[in-house]
């Protein structure tokens, strides 16, 4: 086998832990050294309060945070920087579109349609919508590989179709979603199209000026970027057309006793000091992806996948979930029969495999799949093959601890329903 | 002894193929229903109850290995106790799992399989699992009856 990824001497913490095989970066990735030392320049050389000191620093610290904005923005491919609202993450960039959009646009008996393959994240806010609205709320299938149903999604939208959410990569699965075509669905009813792209913008190019959505989440804590920040890029008209998500300092223009009236975008967006530090590293995150090549990390995650898919299938009794490597970014999701996932993840970490076992925020697919909990691995750019290798051996010594527990019972014989 | 050896002891695996006492409980006169949302891990547990003891105690569970042989071994446990006695029983068990107890040989036969869980307390992430039957089996005790 060949040598460690080189990748890895880019990350202090994998750095510093050779034996670590990292595989749950699509939980949050490890964080490469250029990021966290523009950080700490950052903090060290040019921190205050941006938008309102009346000297030289402030004003410093202002310039960062708008070099950041337009950094971020150009790496997801969006040309009008104000159009980028930061925000604590994906989590938060969903609540604001379901709350603030959502609250002025969905009327009684109208419909919000997610799919199937969502995070909670991009689930419940629109539920919780759909319930406080009186609107309903509609759950679009899976195909029987697990990815989105277009015919399904086709019939189920209507007149009165306002919202269409979906992911652009699931976290569960890694499945690929076609993004367009989602759209074009929703675009022929008049519908709202958001995509959860907590997944999607740290292995794909986002291109937002090119993609038909009207909104884009995304997270900077899985890209590579620091914990704590992320966005929600939107269209211009519909930012301008809506009321704001939080109310208090930097989002404000006038306010007079009776009503205030609002700051342009994104400042609208973005209450209180802002967080300008992480923006910072989230920036020389894309700085460094970009020097990397989105395209080849894409290549990389799949290698891996393919290698992992095809040696786990090796081990009797592993169930495969998702689409094929080809229509997947760096996620294996897998059971093993008679073994838990939890179970499994504490073996695994045993042997400095991290992995991620329950439901990964994704009941409603769980439900869908039939299983109480999967296994996931998900593959980054400081992976290689020696992961896949540790991850396979950790799964057979997994099944020689449970040897010892006897025949398997009928209930754990439950036909595997994956990609196998 | 490794680590996972001593978590994975043939008592916890044999309990996790083979439960005692699962199942539905026809009759029962108390249930709940315990749910831990971060792995996915469900326990049901249904007790037919004279008075303030446990006549009757059954479960079933969607989950891992601990989860599972420490539902199965509690109900073995449980059988014929008093809400005080089972709460004095959990008490050690939780006192067991978090490794605040170090039971001597002569302790350890006392808890019986119980004391299988030792183990459990190198791994502070599991002791939820192997302690949510209990907290399971507390909140079916504070099941209104039923008819």
């Amino acid at each position: 086998m060949s040598t460690r990824n080189p990748r890895r001497a880019d990350f202090p913490l994998l750095a510093a832990n050779p034996q670590l095989h990292y595989l749950d970066s699509a939980a949050t990735s490890q964080k490469p050294r250029v990021v966290l030392d523009a950080m700490r320049a950052y903090y060290e050389r040019d921190n205050a309060n941006p938008h309102r000191g009346a000297y030289a620093l402030s004003a410093r610290a202002t310039d960062r945070y708008h070099d950041a904005r337009e950094r971020v923005a150009a790496f997801l491919g969006a040309s009008d920087a104000d159009c980028l609202v930061f925000t604590r993450g994906t989590t938060e960039s969903l609540n604001l579109v379901a709350t603030a959009w959502g609250h002025a646009n969905v009327r009684e008996g109208d419909e919000i349609v997610v799919t199937a393959l969502e995070h909670h994240a991009n689930f419940v806010p629109w539920q919780q919508l759909a319930l406080a609205r009186g609107a309903r709320f509609l759950v679009c299938p899976l195909t029987s590989d697990h990815r989105v149903d277009l015919e399904a999604l086709r019939a189920m939208v209507g007149t009165r179709t306002k919202v269409v959410a979906f992911n652009h990569v699931s976290n569960a699965l890694g499945t690929l979603n076609p993004v367009n075509e989602i759209a074009q669905v929703a675009r022929s009813v008049g519908a709202l199209v958001v995509c959860d792209g907590a997944q999607g913008a740290p292995h794909l190019r986002v291109g937002f000026d090119a993609l038909d959505v009207d909104f884009y989440a995304f997270s900077g804590h899985k890209m590579c970027g620091p914990m704590g920040i992320g966005g929600l890029l939107g269209r211009r008209a519909i930012l301008e057309a809506m009321p704001p998500y939080q109310f208090g300092g930097d989002m404000i223009e006038f306010v007079r006793d009776e009503d205030s009236t609002w700051n342009a975008l994104p400042h609208k967006f973005e209450a209180g000091t802002p967080n300008v530090g992480d923006a910072v590293g989230l920036a020389a995150a894309c700085d460094y992806l970009d020097a990397l090549g989105l395209e080849s990390v894409l290549e990389h995650e799949r290698t891996l996948v393919r290698l992992a898919m095809d040696r786990l299938r090796e081990v009797d009794g592993v169930c495969l979930y998702g689409p094929s490597p080809s229509e997947r970014s760096g996620v294996v999701s897998f059971t093993m029969a008679g073994i838990h996932p939890h179970d499994l993840a504490t073996i695994f970490d045993q042997d400095g495999v991290c992995i991620r076992a329950g439901q990964h925020c994704a009941q409603p697919l769980m439900r869908r799949l039939g299983v109480s909990a999967t296994a996931r691995a998900s593959f980054y750019v400081y992976n290689d093959e020696h992961d896949v290798e540790a991850l396979v051996a950790s799964l057979r010594r997994a099944k020689e601890v449970f040897a010892g527990g006897g025949e398997l019972l009928p209930d754990e014989l439950v036909p595997c329903r994956g990609a196998r | 002894m490794s680590d996972l050896q001593e978590l994975y002891q043939s008592i916890i695996l044999d309990h996790n193929r083979r439960p005692k006492n699962y199942g539905a409980l026809e009759g029962a006169s108390h249930r709940a229903e315990g749910r831990n949302p971060d792995c996915g891990d469900e326990v049901k547990v249904e007790l037919a109850m004279t008075g303030d003891r446990i006549d009757e105690v059954r479960f079933t569970s969607a989950g891992c290995a601990v989860s599972r042989a420490s539902a199965s071994i509690m109900t073995q446990n449980v059988k014929g106790k008093s809400r005080a006695e089972v709460e004095q029983l959990f008490a050690t068990f939780h006192e067991l799992v978090t490794g605040k107890l170090r039971p001597s040989e002569q302790e350890a036969r006392g808890l019986g399989e119980l004391a299988a869980f030792s183990g459990v307390s190198r791994f502070p992430i599991r002791v939820k699992c192997a302690s949510m039957p209990w907290h399971t089996l507390q909140a079916a005790l504070r099941d209104a009856p039923r008819a």
